[in-house]
């Protein structure tokens, strides 16, 4: 089994998605550069946050005309996992393989704070770890994250268990305080319809030691590497 | 004109015409007579007109420290963890197993009051630039800032209020832009608001990195012949002059049209220079690097040529650039932000334009290092510079100004004491809900604090931040600290108390402080008032770093902060960096748990409480926040200060921290014990301190008095004699003053209920009190 985490011109959780998977989880994991279309031998690939392309004309409105970008529609088509944190939720977003689009938040600034969130389905193998209703802490770092979609594309999204995490309160409620950004529905992070790509704006990489105040976001990872061992990727 | 037949050939295209160089020229070029003589002396015949945009930058006040040198050689710099010195891009210090820590604090003042967006952006550029041309990776950003009050009522006209706002806003934005964008973590700093700084806001930004011992990169060009090469942004016009003309002189009303002065910040360019200029380095095709910060081409160029014992020739028609019509004066004196020079080792040129070309950047090779010690600029085959490099960067003007004391102050108001038995609640709730005392969440939430993945204690969480270093688990500790209000009432003593609370904050964090950088930010260097404050301060800092061992390793000096004359509080920012063998030892400053036992530590041991000295109390309590914020006054002096005792605190809460025994520590600064119990409660989902203490102090004294060498530590009943048994050994006193409750925040004094309040309820007022600020309208301007 075998993570990449691609790394755009701009990204700057990279780092950090390699140390969660290579150091923290003990699984093997590469860099893949932006000018790659060779992802062989991946099982998943992560789309790490960060500023790609400096986020100009729109955040991962560049991103996705990348070479790399190509090769990911291809291996998420043949069921490979993705997982597009933050910026790499935005990109997955601009390219397609996610509904909706990302409105500034709410408030206009960047935030960058520990929010929680609930686990809505553990049917997805990127939560099958997980309970279902379970509160995460996680944190945000964001300007871009207020979730919009037109009625319809909600709708589906919620009919078909693919709202993966809500922004909640502490004690799993909805409520509007406790959504940092304006989100539709809470969304935190949707899957798409084959359930082997997933996007959330918190930062699961950063709550996976104790020191740094959280180890909730694991069990997003340990969920990744238990779908892989139960069905493996074929290789592209 | 000149008699020699430099630099006059012209064997290129014919140019435009530079205007012919007079005293007149220069005097407009910020050069006076006598630097103008010295100049002329220097190259031995008049220069042309780009020499003297070079000259004029180079000797300015920014670049060449003329004013401040003879000061500056009273700090301490030296000691066996000092691996680098002032003078370097940045402070190095080692840090164990090969590892190194590369930091280093700037100021940034007038580009921020000019356009506080994208002055505060390249501020933060600026600095960053310094730590990875070093060849560290930037692992850390802490901002100092100090604006003009943002209250209504602060006693300022509401115009200037609502622009001070938005300097605020602005310096804010811009720093979260660009640390965000280039991915390094905001973890820290402080912010404080005073009348003084209305019309001249201080931005003081500082960077940490982390490099391998053994993989550090000096500014210098080595080796005739090697090849040097421009990489990063292309030049264009914004920002010349930034240094000399900017920096280097006071504000008047046309200030604002200096805008044009301010350079334009680009965080994602920087990120891919930072990543190409990393990979270059560790391929070894980099032999020496220097980034193009103030004063661009001309301060890479001649340093690195100064430094490196040589020359270097460029030829600015091979220089990339965004603008057409560019003059050689202009190349040579903008301030393009995301620019480094390099010289790349004779015979790799291809490898290291790959490296470049694979992040998406421009490298051109533009020169060559020479044997001949000369600063030469050509525009094609036409010279336009040339210059000594080593006497232009070390043989610069130097000045002793004249120094003089302030006139004694006509006799002020003081505090009075005498609440003996009365409620001090709405007094703490006053001071907790002051923008300097207020929860600083407002700011921090914009910066992305977390990214790197190594904040142990981030902002708000602890005295100081702290970084876990992934490749060994050691921790590094940063605190700024400086107050200008007790500076300007005594800057020896401000001065010793900005480096004893940087250090106590490290100390309180668990990390033994090691090291300090400098950020001296005063008025006009002419007035000899000004200096007097500024070499005052420079004695305190050398006082108070000797006796704490943290040697000055860099920093920055920042003349003319004056607006219409008025200069600012004297203000010296102290960055401290600390040291923890384990960064899972660090203590923030929350209380734990119920139960726990609340100490309250005293440096100056068991005698510190002796006589009362009623009229000195008076004196020192004049200068507190209480004082400020519940009497409206600012007068008296800081409290005096006992080093000893500071070493004392700071070895004991190291010890405490180190052998598990305290699990929350806090110093006591602004608003004093009472504050500080206040902040410990915060944020612990309701945990509350349950207090009664005793003393010969009056009320106000004893629980918002501010005198230093004081922290606050908790520590689980069961093990608080053995707390108190290390304590004892380090010669601090220890007083248990109660334990962590719940629900109401209870504090006694003398058998007296002093402050009774729910937590919930003081929190509110603290945490949301910069938002409330910010959002309440102000009167409209008469």
């Amino acid at each position: 089994m075998k993570f990449g985490v691609v790394v755009f011109p701009g990204s700057n959780c990279d780092h950090d998605a390699h140390h969660a998977i290579g150091k923290i989880l003990d699984q093997p994991v590469d860099f893949i550069w932006h000018q790659s279309e060779n992802l062989d031998g991946l099982d998943a690939v992560v789309l790490p946050g960060g500023f790609s392309y400096g986020d100009y004309l729109r955040t991962g409105a560049i991103a996705r005309f990348s070479p790399v970008m190509r090769a990911v529609e291809r291996f998420a088509r043949r069921g490979g996992l993705v997982l597009g944190i933050c910026n790499g939720f935005q990109i997955l977003l601009e390219a397609g393989l996610l509904p909706g689009a990302m409105l500034r938040n709410r408030g206009l600034r960047f935030v960058c704070r520990h929010v929680w969130v609930r686990v809505e389905t553990a049917a997805t193998p990127f939560t099958a770890a997980a309970r279902p209703g379970q509160v995460l802490r996680i944190p945000i770092a964001h300007s871009d994250g207020n979730y919009t979609a037109d009625p319809e594309t909600l709708a589906e999204l919620e009919r078909d268990e693919r709202i993966v995490f809500r922004y909640v309160t502490p004690d799993g409620r909805r409520d509007e305080s406790a959504n940092p950004n304006g989100s539709a529905a809470d969304v935190a992070g949707i899957v798409n319809r084959e359930g082997n790509v997933l996007g959330l704006m918190p930062h699961p990489e950063r709550a996976v030691e104790a020191l740094m105040g959280s180890t909730d976001g694991l069990v997003i990872f340990r969920s990744m590497v238990q779908s892989l061992i139960r069905q493996p990727q074929v290789t592209a | 004109m000149s008699d020699t037949t430099h630099p006059q050939p012209a064997t290129g295209p014919p140019a435009p015409a530079e205007p012919v160089v007079t005293a007149e020229v220069a005097a407009q070029h910020g050069m006076t007579a006598e630097e103008f003589d010295r100049m002329r002396a220097m190259l031995g015949r008049d220069p042309t007109f780009t020499e003297l945009g070079i000259f004029s930058v180079q000797w300015s006040e920014h670049c060449s420290y003329k004013s401040s040198r003879v000061h500056l050689k009273r700090l301490p710099t030296r000691g066996p963890q000092v691996i680098e010195g002032p003078g370097e891009n940045a402070g190095v210090v080692d840090i164990g197993d090969g590892l190194c820590a590369v930091f280093k604090i700037e100021s940034h003042n007038h580009p921020s009051f000019v356009e506080p967006h994208q002055g505060a952006a390249t501020g933060v550029g600026g600095i960053l630039r310094d730590i990875f041309t070093m060849g560290a990776r930037p692992i850390a950003v802490l901002d100092s800032l100090r604006f003009g009050p943002i209250g209504e009522g602060s006693g300022v006209p509401a115009a200037v209020t609502a622009r001070n706002r938005r300097i605020l806003d602005g310096v804010i934005g811009g720093i979260s832009f660009y640390g965000n964008c280039f991915g390094v973590p905001t973890v820290g700093g402080e912010i404080r608001f005073e009348r003084g700084y209305s019309g001249n806001p201080l931005v003081n930004v500082l960077a940490l990195g982390i490099a391998r011992r053994d993989g550090l990169f000096l500014a210098k060009a080595r080796g005739d012949g090697n090849p040097v090469v421009y990489v990063g942004a292309r030049t264009g016009r914004d920002g010349i002059h930034g240094a000399s003309l900017l920096a280097s002189a006071e504000f008047s009303e046309q200030s604002q049209q200096k805008r044009p002065n301010v350079q334009v910040a680009d965080p994602f360019m920087e990120k891919l220079l930072l990543e190409a200029c990393l990979e270059a380095m560790a391929s070894g095709a980099v032999l020496g690097i220097q980034d193009m910060g103030a004063a661009g081409l001309t301060c890479s160029t001649s340093e690195m040529a100064a430094h490196g014992g040589t020359g270097i020739e460029i030829d600015l028609r091979l220089v990339p650039r965004r603008e057409s019509g560019m003059t050689p004066y202009e190349i040579m004196l903008s301030e393009s932000q995301e620019r480094m020079l390099l010289v790349c080792d004779r015979g790799r040129e291809a490898e290291l334009t790959g490296i470049f070309r694979k992040w998406g950047l421009e490298a051109m090779e533009i020169g060559r290092v020479t044997g001949d010690g000369l600063m030469r600029v050509l525009d094609g085959g036409r010279t336009v510079a040339e210059i000594p490099a080593r006497p232009l960067c070390d043989e610069g003007p130097v000045y002793a100004r004249p120094i003089a004391p302030p006139a004694p102050a006509a006799s002020e108001r003081l505090a009075e004491f005498g609440l003996e038995g009365e409620t001090l609640t709405p007094a703490l709730e006053r001071v907790l809900a002051s923008p300097d005392v207020a929860s600083k969440r407002w700011v921090w939430e914009q910066y992305d604090h977390m990214v790197r993945t190594n904040t142990v204690v981030g902002p708000g969480r602890g005295d100081a931040a702290v970084l876990r270093v992934k490749e060994t688990g050691r921790g590094l500790a940063l605190s700024t600290d400086g107050n200008g209000r007790w500076c300007r009432l005594d800057p020896f003593t401000g001065a010793m108390h900005a480096v004893a609370e940087a250090a106590r904050n490290v100390a309180a964090s668990g990390a033994r402080p090691m090291a300090a950088t400098n950020c001296l930010n005063f008025g006009n260097p002419e007035k000899p008032g000004v200096m007097w404050q500024f070499s005052r301060a420079i004695d305190g800092i050398a006082e108070a770093c000797n006796a704490l061992r943290t040697p000055i390793t860099g920093g920055n000096v920042s003349f003319y902060n004056e607006t219409l004359g008025e200069p600012i509080d004297p203000t010296p920012v102290i960055g401290i960096l600390g040291l923890l063998d384990d960064a899972s030892a660090a203590l923030g400053m929350s209380f734990r748990a119920e139960g726990h036992r609340i100490v309250l530590l005293d440096g100056a041991g068991p005698d510190g409480s002796g006589a009362v000295d009623r009229g000195r109390l008076a004196r020192e309590f004049s200068s507190s926040e209480y004082a400020r914020t519940v009497l409206e006054l600012a007068s008296g002096a800081p409290p005096a200060i006992d080093l000893a005792a500071e070493n004392r605190l700071i070895d004991g809460l190291v010890a405490l921290a180190s052998a598990r025994l305290a699990v929350s520590a806090h110093d006591l600064s602004d608003g004093g014990l009472a504050v500080a119990l206040a902040e410990c409660s915060f944020g612990t989902e309701g945990l509350a301190p349950q207090v009664e203490c005793s003393g010969n102090l009056p009320v106000e004294a004893a629980l918002f008095g501010e005198r230093g060498a004081r922290a606050l530590v908790t520590v689980e009943a069961a093990r608080l004699a053995r707390l108190l048994e290390l304590a004892a050994q380090y010669g601090i006193a220890a007083y248990v003053l109660g334990r962590v409750g719940r629900g109401d925040f209870r504090l006694a004094y003398n058998g007296h209920e002093a402050v009774r309040a729910p937590v919930a309820r003081l929190e509110d007022l603290w945490s949301n009190a910069i938002e409330r600020v910010l959002t309440a309208s102000l009167p409209v301007a008469g």
